[in-house]
């Protein structure tokens, strides 16, 4: 008996529940915690560089402002070099690949924030692409800016006012994305499983990502479930 | 409690055709990349927008939650030592030495009973943001120099904190501009530790670093001595909107 059968609502009994599926390769888990790290420096520096009354405490500017332009600028590089890799960027190619391209269910997905159970997603969810596409965007926008406040002599002189002031914006809205992205990440042992360790199990996969799953088992997506049935009762 | 069922053969469905997709994820990037630049360039109008709409809500008070909101025009609280450094009002002392014929040492009470000179102008900052219409009420630094007695040779001011490491320096010329204060007063209330009480520099025609904060020192020199920020590329005469790569106008220099 796997351990899976013995968890109330595990799925029927016949399926190998206990199958690991790998999620993603050495190479994007490396690239995602190398990124998480500088992302954290990031966010971390910023905190005493804008609030007054941290910066009143901590002091220090010129060191901080050193270590997180440091880190601005490290940021996108072990993404970059993992996906200018011709062997070992092809999994990280992939998934870009699929995170660029929206199908109905991904539009459908984003819609009804997943409460549609008609959207299938493939890999990745609609939520998930959102995500992903908008820290992309943020990141090059913060860059640009970190750059016109650094190098301030080089650009008019409105654009350094301006660039400050996206940046605080760009900020906060990254700073949310983050917190939701954590938040989903810490309330999902199995998908945060699947960063840390590379794999997830069929359940998940077939529950999460059923047509990536039904790809990845050679199987026939399952039909539609009606909305009333719970997942753990659909039947094949 | 579920039920576990035996699971029924599954029912071959058609291979299906693939799901037609278009790229909203490289659109998404590009948009934003677009919208950042545009917001690099017609950000400063906007910032100025949200300052005014916000003036009337928040103020400078202890907690200044006001300048966490992007745009608005609130002072920032910059220190490059560690946490900020403390003199008691009771305690403080401002040396006038070098070059003059007399070196003083002056209280706070000694400044208070010098002829007071007050102004009522914009901060700018060099990185950009800008509270307009600070009050200031404090002493010419003009005034403290007729006191001390510049001797000939003397061209030159350097200015020193408590914090030990923040200094700067004007021209005389410079320095005896109407607008050059020794600053124990703003906003109507004593110059606070956060602003670089008890007493500061106050430099209106010049970009805040120029405005020494912590202020203990004043010496009087035969040449100019670059400050700290000057030693990290800004440069040395900082005037708004003729400096640092700016050509803007200040809003009021008055």
């Amino acid at each position: 008996m796997s351990i899976s059968e013995a968890l109330p609502g595990a799925g029927p009994a016949s399926r190998p529940r206990t199958l690991r599926i790998r999620r993603f390769d050495a190479v994007e888990r490396w690239v995602h915690w190398c990124t998480a790290s500088l992302m954290l420096v990031l966010v971390t520096t910023a905190v005493p560089l804008y609030v007054g009354s941290v910066a009143a405490l901590v002091g220090r500017r010129v060191l901080l402002e050193r270590v997180h332009v440091a880190a601005g600028l490290l940021l996108p590089v072990p993404f970059l070099l993992a996906l200018a890799g011709r062997r070992w960027g092809s999994g990280l190619r992939a998934d870009v690949a699929r995170v660029n391209n929206w199908t109905w269910d991904d539009r459908r997905w984003v819609r009804t924030w997943g409460r549609d159970r008609r959207a299938r997603p493939h890999k990745f969810n609609g939520g998930q692409k959102l995500n992903a596409a908008f820290v992309a965007g943020a990141v090059v926008v913060m860059l640009a800016t970190g750059v016109v406040m650094k190098w301030f002599t080089y650009f008019p002189d409105s654009w350094r006012t301006g660039a400050t002031f996206v940046h605080d914006v760009v900020a906060y809205l990254l700073v949310a994305s983050i917190i939701g992205h954590l938040a989903y990440a810490l309330t999902d042992r199995e998908a945060l499983r699947g960063i840390t360790r590379g794999w997830v199990s069929a359940w998940w996969a077939r529950h999460h990502s059923p047509r990536w799953y039904a790809e990845v088992a050679g199987e026939p997506l399952p039909s539609v479930p009606d909305a009333a049935t719970p997942w753990w009762e659909e039947s094949g | 409690m579920a039920t576990r069922r035996p699971m029924a053969p599954p029912t071959p469905t058609p291979p299906a055709p693939a799901a037609p997709t278009s790229p909203v994820g490289r659109r998404i990037f590009l948009g934003m990349a677009g919208l950042g630049a545009l917001g690099i360039v017609v950000g400063a109008r906007v910032q100025a927008g949200i300052g005014r709409a916000l003036r009337p809500l928040v103020s400078d008070n202890g907690l200044n939650l006001g300048a966490l909101i992007p745009g608005s025009d609130q002072f920032r609280i910059y220190s490059i030592t560690g946490s900020l450094p403390y003199e008691s009002p009771s305690a403080y002392r401002l040396t006038v030495d070098g070059l003059v014929s007399t070196p003083l040492t002056l209280s706070l009470d000694d400044l208070k009973a010098m002829p007071p000179a007050r102004l009522v102008r914009d901060f700018q900052c060099v990185t950009g943001w800008r509270v307009p219409s600070v009050e200031w009420r404090g002493v010419l630094v003009s005034d403290l120099l007729d006191r001390a007695g510049v001797r000939p040779g003397a061209s030159a001011l350097s200015f020193s904190s408590f914090d030990g490491a923040y200094t700067e320096s004007l021209t005389l010329g410079q320095a005896r501009r109407r607008d050059v204060i020794v600053a124990y007063e703003m906003e109507g209330g004593p110059v606070s530790r956060d602003h670089g009480g008890p007493v500061r520099l106050y430099v209106a025609p010049m970009y805040g670093y120029k405005s020494c904060k912590w202020l203990s020192g004043i010496h009087v020199v035969n040449r100019v001595e670059p400050g700290y920020w000057e030693g990290l590329g800004y440069d040395v005469d900082a005037w708004v909107g003729h400096s640092n790569g700016r050509s803007d106008a200040a809003t009021s220099t008055g």
